[in-house]
């Protein structure tokens, strides 16, 4: 799937609200089981982003930086590959 | 959608341009004390925002109340003042009259604004006080862990209403925006929500709007926000943006109530904006 946007969550600052995953439009974030230092679930990133910062706009926490990828799919749009 | 989990712990290598950062330039950190699925921060970063963008930073000055949002001021890179609970409208008068060339905007809870300073926020709005009180309405004294305040509605479960707010035994809710909207002082009112994104975006162009409002020097303006409190609702975190648009969101109705001193729901106000007619600084 073509990727449009990106996001970095600070996964250390996230309180596990989850208020996040119903919020994003493509559901492309899901709650991990994980736990992070304070103990709080956190979530994590799913392919299909469209960097619409709805995340961005709802968490409480500060949690989410959103890239918007000049063009999509593009070589170097996917983080760590 | 595909169940392929990506690295999100950095950005992208290159070929991408950064549309949102983590916390508003106005703020100086991200960490802060406030509950698991507050409200409150997203309100904070709606007022920076709007600050920021007109370009006010240096010349903005927060007149902060009593509630958990008083522990944001650790986050805001604005000069603040710190008020007596629910003296803050008192308070921006006089420092206002001081400094007309200033942004001032009041941050109130409902606790602070409606129970204990009600009379302060009456009188600054009658008045025309070119200010903009900020309140953040959760319904709740989420401080003292979830107690009834004057904005709680009928049914809602408070620590003090276990059974719901019960009219007969503790009145009817205030709704602060219907109140002060009608008054001749009043230029700009309005009730936002931040229970999800559109939500959010709309809160801040009203917030945009009360503080260009209050630069044109055209009177007293408020912004009553909507915010979540699943700890003090008794809620879990993910119901809390439902809570609130269904039970505080039916009675605390949201939209713009009084724009460039026109009403816009409600009856018109008998008596003209005079401090829109006399110029007011």
């Amino acid at each position: 799937m073509s990727q449009r946007g990106h996001v970095v969550i600070d996964i250390e600052r996230c309180k596990g609200c989850e208020l996040c995953i119903p919020a994003c439009p493509p559901q492309v974030l899901r709650m991990t089981g994980e736990h992070n230092r304070i103990g709080a679930h956190y979530p994590e990133l799913l392919s299909g982003c469209t960097g619409c910062r709805a995340c961005w706009l709802v968490c409480p926490d500060f949690c989410f930086e959103v890239w918007q990828f000049d063009e999509p799919g593009a070589p170097g749009a996917r983080p760590g590959e | 959608m595909s169940d392929e989990v990506l690295r999100s712990d950095r950005p992208p290598e290159s070929g991408a341009t950064r549309t949102g950062e983590f916390k508003p330039t106005l703020q100086l950190g991200t960490d802060h004390d406030l509950c698991a699925g507050c409200g409150e921060p997203l309100a904070l970063r709606t007022i920076l925002e709007s600050i920021e963008e007109l370009g006010l930073a240096q010349r903005t000055i927060g007149v902060i109340g009593i509630g958990c949002y008083t522990a944001l001021t650790s986050l805001m890179d604005l000069d603040l003042i710190q008020a007596l609970h629910g003296r803050a409208p008192s308070l921006a008068t006089g420092a206002k009259r001081m400094l007309p060339d200033r942004l001032f905007f009041t941050l109130q809870g409902d606790g602070d604004m409606a129970n204990e300073g009600l009379q302060e926020v009456i009188h600054a709005a009658a008045r025309g006080e070119n200010i903009t009180c900020v309140l953040l309405n959760n319904g709740v004294f989420g401080e003292t862990g979830g107690h009834m305040t004057a904005t709680t509605v009928l049914g809602q479960r408070t620590k003090n209403t276990l059974e719901g707010r019960d009219a007969t035994q503790h009145g009817y809710p205030i709704q602060m925006v219907d109140l002060l909207a009608p008054l001749g002082g009043t230029a700009y009112a309005a009730r936002g929500s931040v229970h999800d994104a559109s939500g959010v975006v709309k809160t801040k162009v009203m917030m945009r709007r009360a503080f260009e409002t209050q630069m044109r020097g055209e009177g007293f303006s408020i912004v009553e926000i909507l915010t979540m409190c699943p700890t003090g609702w008794f809620v879990p975190t993910a119901k809390g943006p439902g809570y609130l648009n269904e039970v505080l969101g039916a009675v605390h109705v949201t939209g713009e109530w009084k724009r460039d001193g026109r009403l816009l729901r409600g009856a018109e106000p008998e008596a003209p904006n005079e401090a829109k007619e006399r110029g007011a600084v």
